[in-house]
């Protein structure tokens, strides 16, 4: 089945952007945390998926040399893109908010991330399967984190209870495009390079389903998803959120082009 | 009641055969946490293979002040050190 350069391309920005925009976000909390230790937890979790990121992002850089005369690394793609040409998940972008927010949207991620990247890690592409067995076994750890942080907070006091409850039903409506595919993502699906993730919306229903229950929490019915139309962060159009998230990022190659440790 | 989470000593063994070492003390709200804030403090740097928690609260300890009762009685007693025998370059970690 072909595909396009240019299709692999896009597929690597989705998983790229979506590593370094949720990193970015953990990234914001260092200084932050609620306690040192857990200030050092997110940003290790950051930290695993910048490097994801990176990886992802020099691979797409490589294959856009293929079709362009000038492909663009890692850092080009990073720091020099505007916000409409960021592939990431609308989810990843959404604001840190309070713990239990940072703590529903990573425990949404990372059930999806893991289930995602055991997939991918048998893509016929060797790059691909071999990217994502590496990324796997950091995903797992976090996913571990995430539901041992919903567990206390959602079983804990009112008040954790309440915020985790919160948080939960308002970043809902973010994880439908987790599990939409367009007709890009149709073609290398077909090609066996990128994973159907409409296939993995069921193990992870079930897994965020029994994590909620145990948590004395309730799963959040509302059906509409923002972005799963193929009108989401995976096709460029984004939150209010990620231009100003981009703005941070961004400032050092934006006002000093080039610069360099 | 103290909204402090509880105190956890941490000890990390380096590698197989070795004894789990003490490295330090972090604050989690439970066993598991402890476990895993540790990983996150302390095994950053790819240190170990295995981590124990124990709370600081049941750790016990000698009084300093006994330090003379308990442990100066052994200082002249040179023949209990094993320092005669030549080691085997072998042996590592002895």
């Amino acid at each position: 089945m072909p595909y396009a350069d240019a299709d692999l391309f896009e597929y690597l920005l989705r998983l790229g952007d979506t590593d370094v925009v949720m990193a970015q976000r953990l990234g914001e909390w260092i200084g932050h945390g609620p306690i040192l230790e857990e200030d050092i937890a997110l940003a290790n979790v950051g930290l695993d998926l910048l490097g994801q990121g990176r990886l992802w992002l020099q691979y797409a850089g490589e294959v856009e040399t293929r079709f362009r005369s000038n492909g663009r690394t890692e850092d080009q793609l990073a720091f020099l893109r505007d916000g409409s040409g960021f592939r990431n998940l609308l989810l990843a972008e959404q604001p840190n908010g309070d713990f239990a927010q940072t703590t529903a949207r990573q425990f949404y991620f990372d059930a999806w991330h893991v289930r995602l990247l055991r997939a991918l890690s048998s893509s016929v592409d060797q790059r691909i399967a071999e990217i994502a067995a590496k990324a796997v076994k950091e995903a797992t750890y976090h996913a571990e984190r995430s539901i041992a942080w919903v567990l206390r907070l959602g079983d804990g006091t009112d008040e954790s209870h309440a915020r985790m409850q919160h948080a939960l039903d308002a970043l809902w409506m973010y994880t439908g495009e987790m599990f939409a595919a367009d007709p890009l993502e149709e073609t290398l699906v077909a090609a066996r390079v990128a994973v159907d993730v409409r296939l993995l919306r069921e193990p992870w229903l079930a897994a965020i389903r029994n994590v909620l229950d145990e948590a004395t929490l309730t799963l959040p019915q509302g059906e509409w998803m923002q972005g799963a139309g193929m009108r989401g962060g995976k096709q460029g159009l984004h939150t209010e959120h990620l231009g100003h998230l981009l703005t941070e990022m961004q400032f050092l190659q934006r006002a000093y082009p080039g610069a360099v440790w | 009641m103290s909204k402090e989470w509880p105190l956890w000593e941490i000890f990390i063994r380096s590698q197989h055969g070795l004894a789990h070492k003490h490295v330090g003390s972090l604050h989690a709200p439970d066993a598991e946490m402890a476990i895993k804030n540790a990983r996150d403090v302390y095994t950053r740097r790819n240190e170990g293979v295995s981590i124990w928690a124990a709370r600081s609260a049941d750790i016990v300890a000698s009084s300093p002040n006994a330090a003379e009762s308990l442990f100066e009685p052994s200082n002249d007693k040179v023949y209990r050190h094993p320092t005669f025998f030549p080691m085997p370059d072998e042996v590592k970690n002895l």
